[in-house]
C-alpha cells in the first residue's frame, strides 16, 4: 500500500499564556511543530503499513524550514518526504493549497491512500482535505474514528458525526480526514530521529508538480482576508468563593439567579423532578 | 438583480434540523440587504410538502429540492454533483451550509470543483457596502483572531456558519413560496462511498455542536467515576456533557467530548466548566459561548478570566448540590 499524508507546520502554542488584561494569548517566540491533528493521520498511516506492507509518503507545503515537521515525521516512521516550497506558492488559501497538493500527489501516484488530519490548529478550516479529494476526483471520508477492515481494494470505515457514529464502506484509492480516535501518535526513537535528520529531502517547485500559474499562490486564491483583529476574550464575571460565609447554598442560590437572569431556564426542562439520577 | 442566496437544508430521517433554519436567518438578512431571493436547497429521499412548508415559515422565497433513494443517508459524491450542477444551472450569488459534519465536507468538495473560494465556520455574515461581496467573519488560530474572509472575484461566495451563531427568529405561520424541483440527470445520483449503517451512542454524546446547555469536567474532577455526578447535573439541565482534554488523555471520557483547540469549537447558551483549570487550548473552544459558568478550587485559575459567573470551591461537593437546586427550583 502507498499511504500519502499531507501535513501542515503550525506554531506551537502549548506554552502560550494568557494576557490577564486582555485575555488575548501572548505569543513569545512560537517554534514550528507538525500540526497535532495531523500526527494522527501519520499514526493512522503507520499502522496501516505495518498490517498491510507498502510505504508512507509525507508531504508539506510551506517555507523552507517546514522541512523541520517532515523530519518530524521520518523519525515517526515515513518513509519519504517531499516539500513543496516556492515564493510562488506563498499566500495560498485552502482552495490553492489543495490545488497545488493535489498535483504533487497525481505525481506520486501510484497510491492507494490519502490521510488527512482533521483540520490544522491555526487555520482551522478542514477543507484542504476534501478539496484534495474533489481535485482528484477521489471518494472522500471525513471525521473518521477507526478503520474497521481495510483489504487491497476497499476500505470499512466508521465516522464520527453529530450525535453518533457511522459505518461506510469505499473503493481505495480514497482520500480520509482522521480523527484522534484512530490511535495515539508514536514518538521517535533516538536512532529513527538520527537517521531523518541525514534523510535527503527533494524540494519541488511549480515547475515540478506542473501547476498553472493563475491557480497558485495569493493570486490563485478566490479568498482574500479584508482584516484581522483581536477579539477580547476576557469577560470576569462575579465570582462567589465558597467558605464560612458563603455556603454551598448561597453559591446554588447565586447560580440559579444566574440562569434566570440570563435566560438560560427556558433551556431546561421542566417537570425533571422526577428524573432521579 | 442579484443572484439568489441559497443555503443547503440538513435533515435527518426527513426531517429538518435546527441547522437548516438558522442558515436561512442569516440568509435573510443578507437577501434583503442584496435585494435578492433566499432559497433553501434541499437534498432528500422522501421528504413531506409540510416539512418543506417550514422552510417558507422561516423565511425562505423559494426552495429548491431535489429527492432520490441516495439522499437518505449523507453521502458527499451526490451531494456534491448534484449542487454543482445546479450551480451551474442557476448562478446563485452565494451559498451558506452549517459548519457541521456534512457541511464541512460538502462545501469544499463543490467549491474546489467549481473553482471558487470557501470560508470555514463563520461566526458573522455581513454585506460590504460598496461592493456587494459576502464579508465572512470567523475565529482563527483558536480564537485569538478574528479575520473578516471576501471572495471579491468568483462566484458563488460559499461559507460554512457555526451552529448556534444566530437566534431564530419565530416561525411566520402560512408564509408561503415556491417549491422547484429541478431535473438532474440520473448520472449524478451515485456514490463510491456506501453507507451501511448508524452506531447507536450511549446516552450523553449528543452533538455538542448542537446543545444549548453543555456541562464539562476536567482534571480537577479527579477520575472516572466523578463524571457521574457531571452527568446527573447534565441530565437535570437537559445538557450535553464535554471534557477537557486530560480527562480524554487519561482515557476517562471519549473523544467525542473533547472541547477545546483539538476538540470541537462549541457555541452554546450556557457552558459550564467544573475542574477545569482553562488552558488556552480549551478556552479556543468555548469563546463563542454566550455564557461561561466556572466551579474550580483554585481562585487563579484561567477559567475564572473568561466566566460570566464563578465558583470557587470543590466542584466534586458543589455539582450534587445543583442537582438538586436544578431539580427543585427550576
Amino acid at each position: 500500500m502507498h499511504i500519502i499524508v499531507p501535513i501542515k507546520q503550525v506554531p506551537e502554542t502549548s506554552n502560550v499564556k494568557m494576557d490577564p488584561e486582555t485575555g488575548t494569548m501572548l505569543r513569545t517566540a512560537v517554534q514550528g511543530i507538525i500540526n497535532p491533528l495531523d500526527l494522527f493521520a501519520i499514526e493512522a498511516a503507520l499502522r496501516l503499513r505495518e498490517s498491510r506492507g507498502g510505504k508512507v509518503t509525507v508531504i508539506s507545503m510551506g517555507p523552507q524550514k517546514a522541512e523541520v515537521a517532515l523530519r518530524d515525521a521520518l523519525a515517526m516512521g515515513c518513509d519519504q518526504a517531499v516539500l513543496l516550497s516556492d515564493r510562488r506558492f506563498g499566500g495560498s488559501d485552502t482552495w490553492a493549497t489543495a490545488y497545488t497538493l493535489s498535483l504533487a500527489i497525481q505525481k506520486l501516484a501510484p497510491y492507494d491512500l490519502v490521510i488527512c488530519g482533521e483540520r490544522a490548529t491555526d487555520g482551522e478550516t478542514g477543507q484542504v482535505g476534501p478539496g484534495i479529494a474533489a481535485a482528484l476526483d477521489l471518494p472522500l471520508v471525513t471525521y473518521v474514528s477507526q478503520v474497521v477492515e481495510v483489504e487491497d481494494d476497499f476500505m470499512r470505515l466508521e465516522r464520527m458525526i453529530e450525535g453518533g457514529r457511522e459505518q461506510v464502506w469505499s473503493p481505495l484509492p480514497l482520500v480520509l480526514t482522521v480523527l484522534k480516535d484512530v490511535g495515539n501518535p508514536r514518538l521517535g526513537t533516538v536512532r529513527s530521529k538520527l537517521q531523518a535528520r541525514k534523510a535527503e529531502i527533494p524540494t519541488w517547485g511549480p515547475d515540478d508538480v506542473g501547476t498553472r500559474e493563475e491557480w497558485i499562490g495569493l493570486k490563485g486564491s478566490p479568498t482574500r482576508v479584508v482584516k484581522i483583529y483581536s477579539p477580547k476574550l476576557a469577560r470576569k464575571g462575579e465570582v462567589i468563593v465558597v467558605n464560612e460565609e458563603n455556603n454551598m447554598e448561597k453559591a446554588a442560590a447565586a447560580f440559579i439567579q444566574f440562569l434566570k437572569d440570563r435566560e438560560i431556564t427556558e433551556f431546561i426542562p421542566k417537570n425533571n423532578n422526577n428524573g432521579g439520577a | 438583480m442579484a443572484g439568489e442566496i441559497w443555503t443547503i437544508s440538513e435533515h435527518k430521517d426527513n426531517v429538518l434540523k435546527e441547522v437548516s433554519f438558522e442558515l436561512l436567518a442569516w440568509g435573510r438578512k443578507l437577501a434583503d440587504e442584496r435585494q435578492t431571493a433566499l432559497c433553501a436547497v434541499v437534498f432528500a429521499s422522501d421528504i413531506t410538502e409540510t416539512e418543506l412548508g417550514r422552510l417558507f415559515e422561516h423565511g425562505a422565497d423559494k426552495v429548491y429540492v431535489v429527492q432520490n433513494e441516495i439522499f437518505g443517508h449523507f453521502l458527499v459524491e451526490p451531494q456534491a454533483r448534484t449542487l454543482k450542477y445546479l450551480v451551474e444551472a442557476y448562478q446563485p450569488e452565494t451559498i451558506l451550509a452549517g459548519a457541521t459534519t456534512s457541511g464541512r465536507t460538502l462545501m469544499p468538495y463543490v467549491a474546489m470543483q467549481v473553482h471558487t473560494g470557501l470560508t470555514a465556520d463563520c461566526t458573522g455574515l455581513e454585506i460590504e457596502p460598496e461592493t456587494g461581496n459576502l464579508l465572512q467573519i470567523r475565529p482563527a488560530i483558536g480564537g485569538n483572531i478574528m479575520a473578516t474572509i471576501k471572495t471579491p472575484n468568483h462566484r458563488p461566495q460559499m461559507a460554512t456558519v457555526r451552529p448556534k451563531s444566530i437566534i431564530i427568529p419565530d416561525a411566520e405561520a402560512g408564509r408561503m413560496g415556491e417549491v422547484v424541483t429541478p431535473d438532474i440527470p440520473e448520472e449524478n445520483f451515485t456514490s463510491r462511498v456506501r453507507f451501511e449503517k448508524h452506531i447507536t451512542e450511549g446516552r450523553g454524546n449528543a452533538a455538542l455542536e448542537e446543545a444549548n446547555i453543555i456541562v464539562s469536567g476536567g482534571q480537577g474532577l479527579q477520575g472516572p467515576e466523578s463524571f457521574t455526578l457531571v452527568e446527573q447535573l447534565a441530565d437535570a439541565m437537559g445538557a450535553a456533557i464535554g471534557s477537557s482534554r486530560p480527562p480524554v488523555d487519561h482515557g476517562w471520557q471519549p473523544y467525542v467530548r473533547q472541547v477545546g483547540l483539538s476538540g470541537r469549537t462549541v457555541s452554546p447558551a450556557l457552558y459550564v466548566a467544573f475542574g477545569i483549570s482553562g488552558a488556552v487550548q480549551h478556552l479556543a473552544g468555548i469563546q463563542t459561548a454566550k455564557n461561561i459558568i466556572a466551579v474550580n478550587s483554585d481562585p487563579d485559575a484561567a477559567i475564572f478570566q473568561v466566566a460570566d459567573f464563578g465558583i470557587v470551591g470543590d466542584a466534586l461537593q458543589i455539582l450534587p448540590v445543583l442537582t438538586k437546586h436544578i431539580k427543585e427550583d427550576l
